[in-house]
């Protein structure tokens, strides 16, 4: 009689990345001395010895059907020397080991629908987050708001001309997994969970629950004759903290979800300390499948950085030179109550001084 | 395949513009697939009704408590079965890939070849977490497809409280900033954490990014727990042919207004060549024939600005290793925090130094993993206890470099000073 298969253990361990190195990398792996850019997309390294490598970056849907990757990797292995490498950014990057390999490749990415770009002073690919495809407590699609911006940003993306490198993000729900940016695109709830007090019981950690609230809003109660959550709603700060761990506490609405922008985030530590982002906009629709007013507004603070600021400033050294006051007026936005920090160790976020701006 | 395909018409948009459409891959994918034709029908309902329907559970792989993402649909009929029956379960699993992810097309062909056999065929290069992620399966293929990877030599990432997938910059295999082997730091680190990866008993999730200098590509100081960040501690290094070849090009004007003037700390002067300053302090590299750029290294932060904008011409020095934060994370709970210095210069240089940095790191999951209350990240815990109070459980020394500014109240009892100045002056003359 057959006996069934002992079932398999998994072997545990971390492998080595060194057999997926293009030999360029391994040869002068820690012996790199400087790097130009002849063109946008391509990066020029060079090293101690006198050897160079060329990799060309190209943008791509970071959510990649089979066929698309299998395309990559043709392209890579004739056009290419059979390595590439993706960016934080999921940018593939594909290097070779002769200038004359650059421009068919370029050609051959760019003829399959690969932008290339995305370094020095371009708007580079936005860090997303899974939405709507995969998430299970987005309140927007993450994959398609970044389709539809990076449609409007594409010049942006293939060319130098920003006074600075740019790093967007979005982010689907309030946790902000897309992270800080020099303008991201972030869900802002307006409204407190709607609760199904049915399910709450048999569904929830209640204590958990109560818990992860960030201003102690929840409570357990009996509604009913249930056990359940009830929320204060005056204290309630809309976050979604509670969301999570208690599906039955709906945070999105399709109506009153809506996203907000936050700029001048810097994750560098060049010139000035990394900073956070700050929210410039808000109240924002959550409109599918192209959501046009959020592009709008990123697309007017790009322009405005793009001929306001001066060469090496990053979105947030340029507001430090302007001021706020400046940022607002100059881009248009309106400057409203919500934007005075009042979180925990808000304070340190106002102005002590009398430096003000007319 | 026999599945007609459901109307998208919100999605279709997004087939429109230049930028790759992941919508016209899902399609793709979708003539071979019903499930991805249902995948499909299901994110157009997302659309349609501005909502997500995908709701979490338990999935997982045999002799692992953590790394696959389970997703069940939550759009039902009146009698509870799924609408779009063949994508009611969509589970995601996350796979470690290459530190600095670098790979040959072989493998990445290897994992098409997996996921089109037993998963929807969407591969995301790479999630917010650093991990490939292999996008959309049934239950019932979590484990076939997870075995055929296994067997290729990668290994699942983190998921829930663990430690997660690390992320390492493309550093020393090809960035002339790098200040010690990314990637080196980054395995030692991982293999010393691959039980604590896998099987989930920490408090709450704990991060690990390494970064092979202060531009931080990693974003380390933001999205991590330890935030391991290379950087150097003797003078900058300079290369007069490429600092005159960049004068050459760029001129008298952004030598002054992007160079120095951009300087955070003023730490770079333009001085004749001959009235340089000869302490021992000092880089400097002449630009032309009769001017200078001088550094004084001892006012310089290691920004990187002008070894961004000068590269080759100023470099980073020779004595290198690391300078760790520890704390960095986003908003949930008590607002976003950014990692803060533990360790202002970490040596980085021999193998022993890298197992030090292992050792240091298992002494802060073992902190973290006493001490942190459940869903706490370490930042949090930083900030409930006091940075002191984890400075002393792990065993590092206060430093200046700690701080941006001293004590700026005077609540806090000083009655341990004169021990607290005996033990630093015994440390200074043991030194």
């Amino acid at each position: 009689m057959n006996q069934p298969a002992a079932p398999r253990k998994p072997v545990e361990g971390y492998l080595d990345n060194k057999q997926f190195l293009h030999p360029k990398f391994s040869a002068n792996y820690g012996n790199w001395k400087y790097h130009d850019r002849p063109r946008p997309g391509v990066l020029h390294h060079v090293s101690n010895t006198g050897d160079e490598v060329w990799s060309v970056r190209a943008g791509t849907q970071r959510q990649m059907d089979h066929y698309t990757i299998r395309k990559l990797c043709d392209i890579v292995d004739n056009f290419g020397e059979g390595f590439c490498r993706f960016t934080i950014r999921s940018n593939i990057e594909i290097p070779v080991s002769s200038e004359a390999k650059v421009a068919p490749l370029v050609a051959e990415l760019e003829k399959n629908g690969f932008p290339v770009g995305g370094t020095g002073n371009s708007v580079s690919m936005v860090a997303h987050t899974q939405g709507w495809l995969h998430c299970d407590i987005p309140g927007t699609d993450a994959s398609g708001v970044v389709k539809a911006m990076m449609d409007e940003l594409y010049d942006e993306f293939k060319n130098e001309q920003m006074p600075n490198r740019v790093r967007l993000s979005t982010s689907c729900c309030e946790i902000n997994c897309g992270g800080q940016a020099d303008i991201a695109v972030i869900i802002q709830h307006t409204k407190p969970p709607k609760i199904n007090h049915d399910l709450v019981a048999n569904v929830c950690e209640r204590p958990a629950v109560v818990a992860r609230c960030p201003v102690a809003a929840i409570r357990p109660a009996m509604v009913n004759g249930k056990p359940s959550l009830e929320i204060d709603e005056k204290k309630c700060i809309c976050c979604g903290a509670c969301y999570p761990p208690c599906p039955p506490m709906q945070i999105n609405d399709p109506e009153h979800s809506k996203l907000a922008i936050w700029v001048g985030g810097k994750n560098s530590n060049a010139r000035s300390k990394p900073t956070f982002h700050k929210m410039v906009a808000a109240g924002l629709p959550n409109n599918a499948p192209r959501w046009p007013e959020v592009n709008a507004i990123v697309k007017k603070i790009l322009m405005t950085y793009k001929e306001d600021a001066r060469p090496w400033e990053r979105m947030a050294d340029w507001i430090d030179r302007i001021g706020w006051p400046r940022f607002f007026e100059k881009t248009g936005l309106p400057f409203t109550k919500y934007m005075i920090d009042d979180w925990r160790g808000g304070r340190y976020n106002l102005n002590a001084s009398a430096h003000v701006r007319f | 395949m026999a599945k007609p395909m459901h109307p998208t018409p919100n999605l279709d948009e997004l087939e429109k513009g230049p930028w790759p459409s992941f919508v016209t891959g899902l399609k793709r994918l979708a003539k071979d697939k019903d499930y991805v034709v249902d995948v499909l029908g299901h994110l157009e309902h997302s659309y349609k009704t501005r909502k997500g329907y995908w709701k979490g559970g338990t999935v997982g792989v045999l002799g692992y408590g953590g790394g696959v993402i389970p997703r069940f649909t939550e759009i039902k009929n009146e009698k509870g079965e799924a609408v779009f029956k063949e994508a009611a379960e969509f589970h995601t699993i996350r796979i470690m890939p290459p530190a600095g992810w670098h790979y040959d097309t072989k493998t990445l062909r290897q994992f098409c070849d997996v996921w089109e056999k037993y998963g929807s065929g969407l591969i995301a290069l790479h999630g917010q977490t650093g991990d490939i992620m292999l996008q959309g399966c049934t239950t019932e293929n979590v484990q076939p497809a997870w075995d055929e990877i296994n067997k290729m030599g990668f290994d699942m990432g983190g998921a829930g409280p663990a430690v997660r997938t690390g992320m390492s910059c493309i550093g020393a295999a090809r960035c002339e900033q790098s200040c010690y082997d990314e990637a080196k730091a980054h395995h030692g680190i991982v293999n010393r954490f691959l039980d604590d990866i896998h099987r989930p008993a920490l408090p709450y999730k704990f991060k690990f990014k390494f970064s092979g200098c202060p531009n931080d590509c990693m974003n380390s100081i933001q999205r991590s727990d330890m935030a391991i960040i290379g950087t150097w501690r003797d003078n900058m290094r300079t290369d007069e042919a490429l600092a005159k070849k960049w004068f050459a090009k760029h001129g008298m004007n952004e030598l002054v207004n992007d160079v120095i003037g951009m300087c955070p700390t003023r730490a770079i002067q333009l001085k004749d060549a001959g009235a340089v300053s000869k302490d021992a302090h000092i880089t400097s590299v002449k630009v032309n024939d009769s001017q200078a750029l001088e550094i004084n290294n001892k006012d310089c932060v290691r920004c990187m600005h002008c070894l961004n904008v000068m590269t080759g011409a100023l470099a980073k020095g020779k004595d290198t290793g690391a300078t760790i934060l520890i704390g960095g994370k986003s908003h949930l709970k008590i607002g976003a925090t950014m990692g803060t210095v533990a360790v202002p210069f970490f040596s980085l240089k021999n193998d022993e130094d890298y197992e030090n940095l292992v050792e240091l790191a298992q002494t802060i999951i073992d902190f973290f993993a006493e001490n942190a209350l459940e869903h706490e990240r370490t930042g949090e815990m930083i900030e409930r206890i006091g940075l002191v109070n984890f400075l002393e459980g792990v065993g590092l020394d206060v430093d200046a470099n700690m701080v941006n500014n001293p004590r700026m109240n005077p609540y806090v009892r000083t009655d341990g000073w004169d021990e607290e100045v005996a033990k630093i002056n015994a440390k200074k003359a043991a030194a």
